[in-house]
């Protein structure tokens, strides 16, 4: 059965590895439907909090997904099988692709079929953030929070990290704002 | 031992590139065209077309194609390891460490306020992405039924991801 996860965690990644083009966020929809809607491995929440994590620390967030999901799952073998298992189908095409086919980019057939790609990239990226979203899109204040994180990161170019940094400094002090509310309360 | 150095250099590409891919761009271009001269300009230019092309984050793929270049396969391989190795260290840190800790109270209430900032996070990617990839009426239908696709039905989004393909084989050739 152990072993059997670890497989599990190389295969799930392997997929998830061989159709992530278009960078990052593009591979949300395919890891969503694979870890928590058919293997269960995690809540739409816990989700949010990895991909939190992955985000702010260096490296590509698709990988650093692979290695924080296989570790809470099957500690530092299953981080081992999630990681090689997202790295090595880019690792053979590009080898194949340094190897044989220079003018890949160029070749018309490639330049069609991403042609078509593209934009089904950015609509998997918003599927994917309403799908996540459900939740915590259910309270309105936190809507709010969005939109403002939004402005932001999109409008006014703030670095993903300050945005990151700036979300956990909001919800430590509404934390420590409500502590105060709560002992104002008692005390009257 | 080139496969030593290429390790060692996208040790650090991939150590310095906090927030998503293209943040290390202008590090591989300093580390690799400029200090080590692995690589021209218009070579590194021709691996970012194809990296954006084919799957994969594109540290992974720009490491692999750059560390083949200079050292065949162990170049590649070494230089692969190398961008990861940072992901590795420091992910099942931060997994041992919130296992023992997600139950905190102040790493709750963290938690809570990250959510917000990470579906921003995720809102602001998929603007970039439509800004460059929705630019006609052709991308725009391609955009909207691919939406729909994913939101209305059960489709395994690597089918509609084929079908978008598929789809801009006939459409755009």
């Amino acid at each position: 059965m152990k072993q059997h996860l670890e497989y599990q965690l190389f295969l799930t990644f392997f997929l998830i590895g061989a159709t992530t083009f278009g960078g990052g966020y593009a591979m949300l929809p395919i890891i969503h439907r694979e870890i928590v809607q058919r293997h269960r491995w995690l809540e739409e929440d816990e989700f949010i909090d990895v991909l939190a994590v992955a985000h702010s620390s260096p490296g590509a967030v698709a990988v650093n997904s692979a290695v924080f999901i296989g570790c809470k799952l099957r500690g530092f073998p299953g981080a081992i099988a999630a990681l090689l298992g997202s790295i090595l189908p880019s690792f053979f095409v590009i080898l194949a692709i340094a190897v044989f086919l220079n003018h890949f980019a160029e070749h018309p057939a490639a330049v069609a079929a991403f042609a078509g790609v593209r934009p089904a990239i950015a609509a998997m990226i918003i599927a994917a953030m309403v799908k996540l979203g459900k939740p915590t899109l259910k309270t309105p204040v936190k809507l709010v929070y969005i939109l403002g994180f939004l402005v932001l990161s999109a409008g006014f170019d703030v670095h993903p990290v300050a945005i990151i940094l700036l979300g956990a400094g909001s919800g430590l002090l509404l934390a420590y704002l409500g502590d105060k509310g709560e002992k104002k309360g008692e005390q009257t | 031992m080139i496969i030593l150095e290429l390790y060692l250099s996208f040790l650090k590409i991939g150590t310095f590139s906090i927030g998503g891919g293209y943040v290390m761009l202008p590090l591989i271009q300093q580390e690799i065209i400029e200090n080590r001269a692995w690589l021209s300009l218009p070579e590194f230019l021709n691996i970012l077309a194809i990296a954006e092309m084919t799957p994969g984050p594109v540290a992974i793929n720009s490491a692999t194609f750059i560390g083949y270049l200079a050292g065949g396969f162990w170049g590649a391989a070494f230089a692969t390891a190398g961008v990861v190795t940072p992901s590795l260290v420091l992910m099942v840190a931060a997994a041992s460490l919130l296992s023992h800790f997600y139950q905190n109270r102040w790493v709750r209430a963290a938690l809570d306020g990250l959510r917000p900032a990470v579906l921003a996070l995720i809102a602001s990617a998929a603007i970039f992405v439509a800004e460059s990839a929705v630019t006609d009426i052709m991308s725009a239908i391609f955009f909207l039924a691919v939406m729909a696709l994913l939101l209305l039905t059960r489709l395994h989004p690597v089918l509609v991801l084929l079908l978008a393909a598929a789809a801009g084989l006939i459409f755009y050739s």
